[in-house]
């Protein structure tokens, strides 16, 4: 029998019709990977199955459960089940479990709600599954906290309470997205070996095809609410029929062309650049011990170059990238753009020549303002900013050249998509004409498909505008083709700096090797869809 | 957790060392001179030396508070220029009516306060929320000696069931002295008890949706069950953070319930020694009640400590 079958799952919240006619099956032993875009119901079709869906949704077609049906089943009965039949892992790890209570009893409360064993067996129980699940007791006792785990550790927390029960079914919800690439590599590891030594049917939510071809027995592609494809991975990745699936892989793949770089000519010069940070005082009296987050970074960034920076979370890139912007003092060593030192002053003619891209597109702007407003903030840094028609006029040229209509300089934020924000974001850079544009993990929150179109973007300006970049990011796949040279950083300090196709076809040091190693792979396709 | 204390012990010192200079110096410093401005403006000069004398002022300032905060640290707090007693047995006396209509209140109130709250936040946005939060709008709303006239209204006039007014004293048994202070618990409670529900509602509202409600509802709990081992200790920091609050309010900010229930209380002693302009007794009082508030703000920190095991390991 079928261990999880959806059949023509139709969910609506209010008026909202979120999911339509789904239908996917799950067998024991197997692993099924759901995957599509941000809005594609993914993660609805996860919570229709636990039966968590919000008190307004109302649901029509079956989902059963080893034959049980569990759209029929009463709130009581269900409680039942989650945790005991069908377990569920989560996205954010950070903050999944309790802050206030040990990990031990977090987990033994998976055991001890369904009365499956008493609590002195139940103790024994989370111990070994804390085992299990790659936390031993002598470093993970049964009394830690959460605070007191990495992101990875805690990951492994939720795992161990979703199968202390050994659920027949176990859901992912995203249960990589927000973990470092070599850490995403040993929870996806985790799970495969779960789902084999378990016999237990997996269901992956992920937006990451890379994980879901290395992963996935079955894949299951979805758009605004519909299954478009589902297939076998191998038969699935070789032989794409909807054109959406082909359009996703091609995208998540997608390579840009950038033009030559000119002859080297330095813009941006670290040198010998150390960042502490102050921690908190051990004792009243003992001096405050201090974290050195950057430890002696020197490179240099030339006119014309697309530089890349990669490295896991709290590797320093972040604080590097502050550096660079002068917002964050050095405690020794500088950094120079066109021969002019950075510090925390405000300096208007730096600030001219380099601007910020960020990462989130939803919370980089002022909701109030208008696009106009928000794209020509840094003329606060012009001593003679344009006015009257010549500043509409660059206020034009800028979002076409962003591939927006001047027509939107009189809207707000909230009436554009997420890629479009980051279109806006990238305009607001722009405008002054800089030198220099950092791109802090400019592309991490979009979409495949969007991402691709901004990827694009990005390359044109290349070429129209000559621009230099640093392009900070902890994903290989895009530094490798938006690049000309690349920068890999480990615990604070710079351990490989090659040209991007060097360091990618020979890495030198064992951490970028380690690091490409563990990065997933999408297997090499035929091109030519969408 | 031990050096956690000792840290915020270490800071409770402090604080008060601050506080009494403060006080000290705002009083005692601060435009004209202390003596003439007790006795007014029509007094002798001979009147002002004399009392310029009594209290020490032709010293030296830091002689002067040196030997004020050296008093207070062996309970001496000076004689009140008015009564002419110790200061001291005073505020003693006081505190005796004060302190537990302050606890007796907070317990009201936070046995009102937790489960309406709770009530609330569970039922969410439906009919029994609508009414408790319609309760504690008007709780909020309406003043405490308002609410102190209906109660001497309905259960002193008409049902008979409490006093009127007045304190038994603690002689004749815990019991009847607490009857005599129920009215007036009861008014301080409700309005504190309305803010203190909201607090909750919120709070809890909150913890609802983080992800780790979630992610014990995906292990089978009920939503009750969730709601109870997993939400209710979160919400406990900013309700503590209020309760704090709201006790040191409760032990100085009575001054009207005392008046209205005819309560000698720490409040109306601070009334009575404004009017009479007895600095002496004001000054005490005042740094006796930094002293409550700053402690009382201790023991929040420390119970913060308890609920959640992050401040406990950062020291």
């Amino acid at each position: 029998m079928t261990l999880l079958d959806i059949t023509n799952l139709s969910l609506r919240i209010g008026t909202h019709e979120i999911l339509k006619e789904v239908s996917l099956s799950v067998e024991a032993g197997e692993i099924v990977a759901i995957t599509g875009e941000s809005g594609s119901g993914k993660s609805m079709t996860a919570f229709s199955a636990m039966g968590l869906l919000p008190e307004t949704a109302t649901t029509s077609g079956g989902i059963s459960l080893s034959g049980t049906d569990l759209l029929a089943q009463s709130e009581a009965q269900m409680c039942d089940l989650r945790g005991q039949a069908i377990g569920m892992v989560f996205q954010e790890p950070m903050t999944a479990l309790n802050p206030v209570k040990t990990i031990g009893d977090q987990v033994m409360e998976t055991i001890l709600i369904h009365k499956a064993l008493p609590p002195d067996q139940a103790r024994a129980r989370a111990r070994e599954l804390l085992d299990r699940v790659g936390l031993p007791a002598d470093r993970f006792p049964l009394g830690r906290f959460p605070h007191e785990l990495s992101g990875g550790q805690r990951q492994r927390v939720v795992i161990a309470m979703a199968i202390a029960l050994r659920p027949k079914l176990l859901i992912a919800d995203e249960p990589t997205t927000a973990l470092d690439v070599t850490t995403q590599a040993q929870i996806l590891e985790l799970l495969r070996d779960l789902v084999r030594e378990f016999d237990m049917g997996l269901m992956i939510i992920t937006h990451d095809l890379a994980v879901v071809a290395d992963l996935a027995d079955r894949i299951v592609v979805m758009r605004h609410g519909e299954v478009v494809e589902t297939g076998a991975t191998q038969t699935l990745l070789h032989n794409m029929r909807h054109p959406y699936t082909k359009m996703l892989f091609a995208a998540s793949n997608h390579q840009v062309t950038l033009p030559e770089p000119p002859a080297p000519q330095p813009l941006l010069e670290v040198k010998g650049a150390v960042r502490d940070y102050a921690l908190p005082r051990e004792s009243l009296f003992a001096k405050p011990g201090h974290f050195r987050a950057v430890k002696d970074v020197s490179f240099t960034l030339y006119c014309g170059e697309r530089l890349g920076l990669v490295g896991e979370s709290g590797c320093g890139k972040s604080t590097l990238t502050r550096a660079i912007l002068g917002l964050e003092p050095l405690q020794s060593g500088e950094i120079r753009l066109d021969g002019m030192k950075i510090t925390t002053t405000q300096n208007p003619e730096i600030r001219r020549r380099m601007q910020v891209v960020f990462q989130d597109p939803f919370g980089s702007f002022n909701p109030r303002h208008r696009v106009e407003r928000l794209i020509t903030e840094p003329f606060y840094t012009l001593t003679d900013p344009p006015t009257g028609s010549a500043r509409s006029d660059l206020i034009a040229e800028t979002l076409r050249a962003v591939g927006l209509q001047p027509e939107d300089s009189q809207k707000y934020v909230h009436q554009f998509s997420g890629g479009q924000r980051q279109r806006i974001a990238i305009a607001r850079a722009l405008i002054t004409r800089p030198e220099l544009i950092l791109f802090d993990e400019a592309v991490s929150a979009l979409d495949v498909s969007v991402r691709a179109q901004i990827l694009d973007l990005l390359a044109e300006l290349c070429e129209a505008y000559g621009l230099s970049y640093l392009f900070i990011s902890h994903d290989l796949s895009v530094v490798r083709t938006i690049t000309d040279r690349c920068l890999v950083m480990q615990k604070g300090e710079i351990v490989e700096a090659a040209a991007t196709e060097e360091i990618f076809a020979n890495p030198k040091h064992p951490y970028t090797r380690a690091l490409i190693a563990a990065a997933p792979q999408l297997p090499e396709l035929e091109q030519g869809a969408a | 957790m031990l050096r956690y204390a000792l840290k915020r012990g270490f800071s409770l010192i402090i604080s008060l060392a601050v506080a009494s200079l403060v006080i000290f110096f705002v009083i005692e410093i601060a435009p004209g001179d202390p003596a003439s401005f007790m006795l007014g403006i029509n007094a002798e000069p001979d009147t002002v030396a004399a009392l310029r004398a009594e209290l020490g002022l032709d010293q030296g300032k830091l002689q002067r508070y040196l030997a004020w905060v050296g008093g207070m640290l062996q309970g001496d707090f000076g004689m009140s220029y008015t009564y002419r007693t110790p200061v001291a047995g005073m505020i003693a006396d006081r505190m005796w009516v004060s302190l537990p209509l302050a606890l007796y209140a907070l317990t009201l109130s936070t046995l009102i306060a937790f489960p309406a709250g709770i009530y609330a936040a569970a039922r969410r946005g439906k009919a029994g929320d609508m009414a408790v939060m319609g309760a504690t709008q008007l709780g909020v709303a309406v003043p405490n000696f308002w609410f102190a006239m209906i109660l001497v209204l309905v259960f002193a006039i008409n049902l008979r069931w409490f006093g009127a007014g007045g304190f038994a004293g603690w002689d004749d048994g815990i019991g009847t002295a607490l009857h005599s202070l129920t009215l007036p618990a009861i008014a301080l409670a409700l309005p504190q008890a309305a803010i203190l529900a909201r607090v909750m509602r919120s709070a809890l509202l909150d913890i609802l949706g983080e992800d780790f409600m979630r992610t014990a509802r995906a292990k089978g709990l009920t939503r009750r069950q969730a709601l109870w081992r997993h939400g209710l200790r979160n919400a406990m920091i900013p309700v503590l953070t209020i309760i704090g609050l709201q006790f040191s309010f409760l032990l100085a900010g009575a001054i009207i319930i005392e008046q209205v229930f005819f309560l000698p209380g720490l409040g109306r002693l601070v009334f009575q020694a404004i009017s009479s302009r007895d600095l002496i007794v004001v000054e005490s009082v005042v740094m006796i009640l930094v002293f409550a508030v700053i402690t009382v703000n201790f023991l929040v920190d420390l119970a913060y400590a308890l609920v959640d095991p992050r401040l406990r390991s950062r020291t």
